[in-house]
């Protein structure tokens, strides 16, 4: 190859990475700070957005996964979601509408060790790129995928988007939408992801802790956080995810441990029958009675009725609701390779052209 | 029953130049192996070879009925040939429909060999016929030879254990081995393939080579022919040849490309007819570091190509017109970003669906402007199934030293056609690498290279070179999103010239024949053989005229204009309603004549030879009459787009 960008003396192909393992100990010895990974460009959403959390959340949590900057490459479509790479100082690629996973696809098939971001919206991702989600998830392309989900199209000046409530009056539904929303985690789960979370923009420790944990897993992460449109669709989430509030309206998830929620930590999830209900601990329910998370099983049933959840009927779940081991995309495509390597060994030019009955004229 | 059985008669042998068969059948008759195996056994016997397969889109029509007939036509020849042949010497048809769809194209005096077991009186009510032709005296402008192909082939594999079924699918290998007999050709080949692809199952493997030899041996002992015809090899360029279609060069040309740029191949490509077999190929070509991605669509396709060469390797996909408009807006992408891709329209007739296993010319202009905005993208279109496998390289030559997208362009009957390849020595093939960018101090996204234009290719994981691209308008030199006015065209104008500035880089337009005259035959693609032999019959008859293919439509090599003015009248044939002519007027302001016939068919030699012929007179070409398959005429329209 001509093009040795990193030294491991792999011919033939794209530059392989030094596929440097995701640890603090690199992290201690790359000694990144959030201000390495922020680029030159100036910001330029609107002020208040929640998508400025988002980003230095970001920033924030780099450094922790002790991936060299030039390993990690952010990839996005078209919305105001999109514009987050230019603001990262790594490689980034704003792409095209929808479209972001399959460039992600062929990009971690060509170099699986590079750290991989997708940055998309609740349009992007789940209305023109509907099905590119649902195939990368489903492939286990080792991809992070973070969906900013405002319930509405910001970037065109706010029409309804696939996860807008039904009845929402925009100014392309000036008498309420009649298309019932997509739950967007419902939806990760149906599409095999084997990493599914949620967080809430405002909520910056928890969602550092979420990317932290999406960056961690080994395989197709999806992440919503909640985030708030404050031109076009103003506190959307505002309900439960406020200060004051969200202790008693969201459940925080924690593997192993009981679903416990509420600022008394008084309430908890019980199974009643196929369906979760809310209780009041006492007066004989006990914590043994709770629903245990368990993000780690295999079957999605725990998974699914926790992405059904929602306030008012239930206390919005927020965490990682699932995470399994999968073969990612990437490892068996190149497993393939060696493997014909191996049986075949490497392809000889010369016998490939000359494959098949031939004839000589003298 | 043996190959070795005395023959008991009188066989006369004939020599002959040229030959041209169509094996037509029901499409689950294995017409297309019957096909491909006569091929590759001239081909190996050193005849010059060309092949058009033409079969229904669907997989299994019904049995016996007019849209499930498929055929496969070959002509092998001791001289050079450059086409399938305009019409068959003989049609081997193995029921009344196949009958009944191909007689037309059977000259008088052509022979006839017909499977006569299948002209029940279902099979005659199917294919439509009133009366069965063997017996009415329709057919009687023919030498027909009825052969009971069911009963004798049945015959030959008693007693193995088979279902009858299973017996009927043998009787194709019957007929083939009838033909070998007949142009004295070795069985051995087919012989061999048999029992490679039958190894797993014996008693199949056994029916098939018995059927082959009972063929073989009734030529050998009927009364029925009293001839056999021998085409003597072909007098070609001395060198290691075998015989391959243009979905396989393209192929081969592509994984030969990833070792001439030492860079690995990921395919991406979704299933299209006739373009997947590209992908069949090359999913084999594992161990030379290929990485074929079957997406879930057109998009993620060429989305997973654009992100395969974001990140240094050689990103490829392939489709047929349909999936080319999807790909549309990624492929400006990649216009935007300026990264190395090959896109693939191996075209098909359209619009829309179409007629997905029939050939035509008409992407061009959607190569050409097929996307939103100014947006230049080279275009190669090879002319002959083995060129697939050059102009794969060369595609990807300009894809890496220019860092552009670069549409190839192929058809359905370049794709499935076959003819003899001479195969290169790796070693006489270009270095086309090309480096990436690793200095940090000279780095910008959006620097030119002076001489190509081309920015630099700094991938993912190089340390230092960090940076932000993507489809917003790019601010010159730097790659930051820009909004300014100037910027912008200044930018279109980049981009404009690093495509036009390519006609320095390839080869001029080359001329067969005279450099001046009366009439030049201007075509693209895979008009080629039809045109050339056309143009050369008219030439040694002593007319002025001559012929050039255009393998580059974008840019036009750099002395297109000036070849044009050298002819009075410049004719340009094409599988579409005049693309190449409207930019041919347009860039030249030339009022070139078109020949435009959009029948899911390649060109005959003699619907160029009679519109040259026309032109060459001072005739109008939309007053000659062409034939057409049905006995009737019409005339060629020449202005289609004009």
């Amino acid at each position: 190859m001509t093009d040795q960008a990193n030294g491991n003396g792999r011919t033939g192909g794209a530059p392989m990475p030094t596929d440097v393992p995701l640890s603090a100990e690199n992290a201690a010895i790359l000694q990144l700070t959030r201000k390495d990974f922020v680029s030159d460009q100036e910001v330029r959403w609107c002020p208040g957005c929640g998508d400025y959390s988002i980003l230095a959340q970001t920033q924030k949590t780099m450094p922790d996964f002790g991936v060299p900057k030039e390993n990690i490459v952010f990839i996005s479509g078209i919305g105001c979601s999109g514009r987050l790479p230019y603001y990262m100082n790594t490689y980034g690629f704003h792409t095209i509408h929808g479209r972001a996973p399959t460039l992600a696809t062929g990009l971690k098939i060509a170099n699986p060790g590079l750290m991989v971001w997708v940055i998309t919206g609740d349009g992007d991702a789940l209305s023109i790129g509907g099905n590119h989600v649902l195939h990368s998830m489903r492939r286990n392309v080792d991809i992070k995928l973070v969906m900013f989900n405002n319930r509405i199209y910001g970037l065109t000046k706010g029409q309804a988007s696939p996860t807008s409530e039904l009845g929402k009056k925009t100014k392309s539904t000036p008498a309420g939408t009649v298309d019932f929303p997509v739950q967007p985690l419902s939806f990760a789960l149906a599409a095999e992801a084997s990493f599914i979370a949620r967080s809430v923009d405002t909520h910056t420790e928890h969602l550092q802790e979420t990317l932290e944990r999406a960056g961690h897993h080994r395989g197709s992460a999806f992440v919503e956080v909640l985030q708030n449109c404050n031109i076009f669709n103003d506190g959307a989430f505002r309900d439960f995810t406020e200060r004051e509030v969200r202790d008693d309206r969201m459940l925080l998830l924690k593997h192993g441990e009981p679903m416990i929620f509420g600022k008394h930590r008084d309430k908890g999830i019980r199974l009643r029958g196929l369906h979760p209900e809310t209780v009041q601990l006492g007066n004989g329910v006990s914590e043994a009675d709770l629903l245990v998370h368990d993000e780690e099983a295999e079957d999605p049933y725990l998974a699914y009725m926790l992405s059904r959840m929602w306030w008012p009927e239930f206390p919005v779940p927020v965490g990682v609701l699932r995470r399994v081991n999968r073969p990612t995309h990437d490892q068996l495509v190149s497993a393939q390779v060696e493997e014909a390597r191996a049986q075949k060994g490497e392809g000889d030019l010369a016998k490939l052209l000359v494959a098949g009955e031939t004839w000589v004229v003298e | 029953m043996t190959t070795e059985a005395a023959p008991h008669k009188d066989v006369q042998v004939r020599e002959l130049e040229r030959v041209t068969i169509r094996f037509a059948g029901d499409s689950g008759d294995g017409m297309q192996l019957t096909g491909t195996q006569f091929t590759r056994t001239a081909a190996v016997f050193g005849n010059d070879i060309s092949t058009l397969p033409d079969f229904p889109a669907e997989i299994r029509a019904p049995a016996g009925s007019l849209p499930g007939v498929s055929g496969f036509q070959i002509s092998f020849s001791s001289e050079e040939i450059h086409t399938p042949g305009d019409a068959p010497d003989v049609l081997v048809a193995m029921n009344p429909a196949a009958l009944r769809t191909n007689i037309g194209d059977l000259p008088a005096g052509g022979a006839l060999i017909v499977n006569s077991d299948a002209f029940t009186a279902n099979n005659l009510k199917k294919a439509g016929y009133e009366s069965n032709p063997l017996a009415d005296g329709s057919l009687k402008q023919y030498t027909v030879f009825e052969v009971p192909i069911t009963t004798l082939n049945a015959r030959s594999v008693e007693g193995l254990e088979m279902g009858a079924k299973q017996v009927d699918l043998t009787k194709n290998f019957f007929a083939l081995g009838l033909m070998f007999w007949l142009y004295g050709r070795t069985m051995d080949p087919t012989l061999r393939w048999i029992e490679e692809r039958f190894k797993a199952k014996p008693v199949i493997a056994e029916a098939n080579a018995r059927a082959l030899k009972a063929g073989y041996a009734f030529g050998e002992t009927t009364e029925m022919f009293h001839t056999k015809y021998h085409v003597a090899p072909a007098k070609l360029e001395p060198g290691t040849y075998r015989n391959i279609t243009g979905n396989e060069a393209t192929a081969l040309g592509f994984v030969t490309a990833s070792r001439l740029a030492r860079r690995e191949l990921v395919y991406g490509s979704y299933p299209i007819t006739p373009a997947s077999d590209i992908l069949h190929s090359l999913a084999t070509y594992k161990n030379f570091g290929v990485r074929t991605f079957q997406a879930e669509d057109e998009i993620a396709a060429i989305g997973s190509a654009i992100g395969a060469a974001y990140g240094g390797a050689m990103g490829l996909t392939a489709s047929s017109g349909p999936g080319i408009a999807l790909k549309s807006e990624a492929l400006n992408l990649a216009v935007m970003v300026e990264l190395p891709l090959v896109v693939v329209d191996v075209q098909r007739a359209g619009p829309s669906t179409g007629m997905p296993t029939k050939t035509e010319q008409a992407d061009l202009l959607m190569a050409m402007f097929g996307r939103n905005s100014d947006s230049p993208v080279p275009i190669v279109a090879p002319a002959t199934p083995a060129e697939c496998f050059d102009y794969a390289i060369e595609a990807w030559r300009l894809a890496l030293k220019y860092m552009t997208p670069v549409i190839y362009l192929s058809d359905a009957f370049l794709a499935t056609g076959a003819e003899p390849w001479r195969v290169p020595s790796p070693d006489d093939l270009p270095d086309i690498s090309v480096g990436g960018h690793t200095d940090r101090a000279t780095f910008q996204p959006y620097s030119r290279n002076p001489q190509t234009l081309a920015r630099p290719w700094a991938v993912p994981g190089t340390p230092g070179l960090e940076h932000r691209i993507g489809g917003l308008e790019k601010a010159d030199v730097t790659g930051n999103v820009s909004y300014d006015p100037d910027n912008h065209h200044r930018m279109q104008t980049l981009r404009a010239d690093k495509v036009a500035g390519i006609a320095a880089d390839i080869p001029p337009l080359q001329v067969y024949g005279p450099d001046q005259g009366d009439l030049l035959v201007l075509g693209w693609g895979s008009s080629y053989g039809a045109i050339r032999t056309a143009v050369e019959r008219l030439q040694a008859e002593g007319h002025s005229i001559a012929h050039a293919q255009l393998r580059y439509l974008n840019p036009f090599p750099r002395n297109t204009g000036d070849v044009l003015r050298a002819f009075e009248r410049v004719l340009v044939p094409e599988v579409n309603l005049g693309q190449l002519s409207l930019l041919l007027r347009a860039r030249f302001l030339i009022d070139v004549v078109g020949l435009n016939r959009v029948r899911g068919r390649p060109f005959r030699i003699s619907e160029i030879r009679n519109a040259a012929e026309a032109v060459l007179a001072g005739r109008s070409i939309e007053d000659v009459p062409l034939p057409s398959e049905d006995g009737t005429t019409f005339s060629a329209s020449g202005q289609g787009l004009a």
